[in-house]
């Protein structure tokens, strides 16, 4: 199991996931965890669960976060959770952006999302938030 | 009938409005005083008739037309479509009964990337973005009862443009209505994809050469049809600036113009039905500003570079589509008035089409209510608000001119940075476009998350209880149905037909005829979104975006 210490950087994979090529969100949260010290791989879009989960295990990452415009958050989610866990990367934090009903958030916690991002985050929280997350 | 660009000045201004047909209504206040069709100085200075002008004369800095919205108001063009072909055509007929003037069709994710509804890609993305589109048949469903002869169509599709033409030109024919009757438009601007909205198929070069295709043939066989919308709107939704999104949008147009001269077609052959599609921001001035520049710039190069001589090659038309990505999920209520701001400037900004977004968009498509107040928003700008009344109201504020030369003066800079990289697929190549837009991403969402830029709702006005809206409810059944209906059409057609179509395809795809008579024999028979792209993929290649890591 990885930790991030004061001399190895945080380790981001981002991905989009799905059809949807809209990327200002994940590129502008790209950009601020790198200015934040953080490593950070975008793995870019179209990409299945598969390769996704692949970059994270390749990446040794610590933290995954995946953008979702949509609306296939609640199918997309188990099969993201059950497909980290499987390669004994339960440890790794999932954190999900973009269009996901308040209503839906709380049952995609459940399921095993670490945080959601929805629209109006600021940079300065999202980046906060994922330095305390990987130090807990 | 070609119009002489040498004509100019206030007399031909005065006379080309006296020749022209008004709308039946009266052009006064609601106090009831009249209003000049145009207003400007009592004594034009010369850099005034160089730099202004009037409508409908060069450089058309006040406006395409002489007369403006007093002839005609713009098209009130509700972007429409999820789910099953029929409940488009339920949305479209719901949209004409509230008033709308022409439609304009949104297709699903699978569709605009080019695959079929029983994709393994498609799995959960199938009708819930815009509608699904496999085969021609989809297409008669969307206008099942609504006849093309007498209604402008515009598309909203990419990397498939050339296909779902092909699928309006089948439907069409299969309605009895001649193509040389049909009016609206293809957005089909490949350019902006690799720029911004990333939905491309194959590499830039052979992209191009299907925009080319599709420009050409209409010109010869849909002549009141235009071939492309040259769109800033999505470099802007991007985080591009206003300038950016000018000058990004202007060079891919001047792209399709010398690649269709290359192709050996005249200038004023094609250019009079080539369009644009820009952004309706938050920033009012800048806004219009954006506009005005943009038509001064379209026909100083068309006119001194393109050697343009039919003034109608000159002038560049425009929808417009008040900003998505302004829109807040907090307060949704409150989107209402940003839409209404958004609308005042493109109209006043003299656009020919305009599509208002609904205050629901950020949670999902919009509802009929939500869509209802979206389209009543431009219903009440053009018949209350009495700015329609004359041609560019605004012309001559001191800081809208200045506005307009700025804007000018930096979209020319792009575009003479772009021919210093090399030209546009070197500009591609070398990440030009994509760089900056990212650059005016982050900078911008450093000025909101600092407080610099207030959005209202979001990082001030912040209300404690979210105000909940009705949204837009999916029936998930519609994908297994979408499905079947595409199973059934390839059980029953020929399929040594579609094979040998296809073939067709591919054989014309490696040589250097243009594509479109072998993609709509491809549609007649039958031949899927999917099957056709891949057709296209297997000579032109796919193009994958290098993954980030730093």
């Amino acid at each position: 199991m990885s930790k991030s210490s004061p001399s190895r950087p945080i380790r981001v994979v981002l991905a989009k996931i799905g059809l949807d090529g809209h990327d200002r969100g994940i590129q502008v949260v790209a950009r601020a965890l790198r200015d934040a010290g953080m490593e950070v791989i975008y793995t870019g879009l179209w990409q299945t669960p598969e390769e996704v989960v692949r970059a994270v295990e390749d990446e040794d990452a610590d933290v995954l976060g995946i953008s979702l415009l949509s609306g296939a958050h609640m199918t997309l989610v188990p099969v993201l959770v059950e497909q980290l866990r499987q390669r004994s990367l339960g440890h790794v934090k999932l954190v999900l952006g973009g269009i996901i009903p308040e209503g839906d958030i709380a049952a995609i916690e459940v399921m095993g999302v670490a945080k959601v991002f929805t629209p109006g985050a600021s940079l300065r929280e999202i980046a906060a938030y994922v330095t305390q997350a990987v130090a807990r | 009938m070609a119009t002489e660009i040498e004509t100019t000045g206030y007399d031909a201004w005065r006379e080309a409005f006296n020749q022209s047909r008004e709308r039946d209504t009266s052009f006064t206040t609601a106090s009831g005083r009249a209003i000049e069709p145009l207003y400007l100085p009592s004594d034009p200075s010369p850099e005034y008739e160089r730099s202004l002008g009037y409508p409908g004369q060069h450089p058309f800095t006040r406006g395409p037309y002489a007369n403006m919205y007093r002839g005609r108001l713009w098209t009130m063009r509700q972007f429409a479509g999820y789910g099953l072909p029929e409940e488009t055509n339920r949305r479209f007929k719901f949209l004409l009964a509230k008033g709308q003037t022409g439609l304009s069709t949104a297709l699903d994710l699978p569709t605009l990337m080019g695959l079929d509804s029983d994709d393994a890609r498609a799995v959960g993305e199938v009708g819930r973005l815009g509608t699904a589109v496999d085969v021609v048949d989809d297409f008669e469903r969307i206008f099942a009862g609504i006849n093309l002869g007498e209604v402008s169509v515009s598309m909203t599709v990419n990397a498939p443009a050339a296909i779902i033409l092909a699928y309006y030109l089948v439907a069409a024919e299969r309605q009895d209505v001649p193509w040389d009757r049909l009016r609206g438009t293809l957005q089909n601007d490949i350019l902006k994809e690799y720029h911004a909205q990333n939905e491309y198929v194959y590499p830039p070069a052979p992209s191009v050469r299907l925009v080319i295709d599709t420009i050409e043939f209409c010109t010869r066989h849909v002549p009141r049809f235009h071939a492309v919308s040259i769109s800033g709107y999505h470099i802007r939704e991007a985080g591009s600036t206003a300038a950016e999104e000018l000058g990004f949008a202007l060079a891919d147009g001047f792209h399709y113009v010398e690649e269709t001269l290359a192709r050996g077609l005249s200038v004023d052959e094609f250019a009079p039905r080539l369009s644009f599609f820009f952004n309706a921001h938050n920033d009012f001035f800048e806004e219009i500003a954006k506009y005005r520049a943009a038509r001064r710039i379209w026909a100083r190069h068309m006119r001194d570079r393109y050697g343009a001589k039919d003034a109608r090659s000159c002038t560049m038309r425009f929808h417009a589509q008040t900003s998505g990505v302004s829109l807040q999920a907090q307060q949704p209520q409150i989107n209402v008035v940003r839409v209404a701001y958004q609308a005042l400037a493109a109209v006043l900004g003299g656009c020919q089409s305009l599509h208002t977004n609904s205050r629901d968009e950020t949670l999902s498509l919009p509802t009929e209510e939500a869509v209802t107040i979206a389209l009543r928003t431009q219903q009440v700008l053009a018949f209350e608000t009495g700015v329609v009344n004359s041609s560019d109201p605004l012309g001559g504020s001191y800081q809208l001119e200045a506005l307009t030369d700025q804007l000018e003066e930096e979209a020319e800079e792009i575009l003479g940075e772009v021919e210093r990289q090399g030209g546009m697929i070197r500009a591609i190549e070398n990440g030009y476009f994509r760089r900056r837009i990212a650059e005016s991403a982050f900078q911008y969402q450093r000025e909101v998350d600092a407080r610099r830029k207030i959005i209202v709702g979001v990082n001030d006005f912040v209300d404690d209880q979210p105000l909940a809206i009705p949204t837009l409810e999916f029936d998930s059944a519609m994908e297994q149905a979408q499905k079947d209906n595409l199973a059934r059409v390839k059980a029953s057609r020929d399929g040594d037909a579609v094979q040998r179509t296809l073939a067709e395809v591919r054989r014309v795809a490696a040589g250097r005829e243009n594509l479109m008579p072998a993609l709509l024999e491809a549609a007649r028979h039958h031949a899927s979104v999917g099957e056709t792209v891949d057709a296209l993929a297997d000579v032109f290649g796919r193009y994958h975006p290098a993954s980030q890591r730093r």
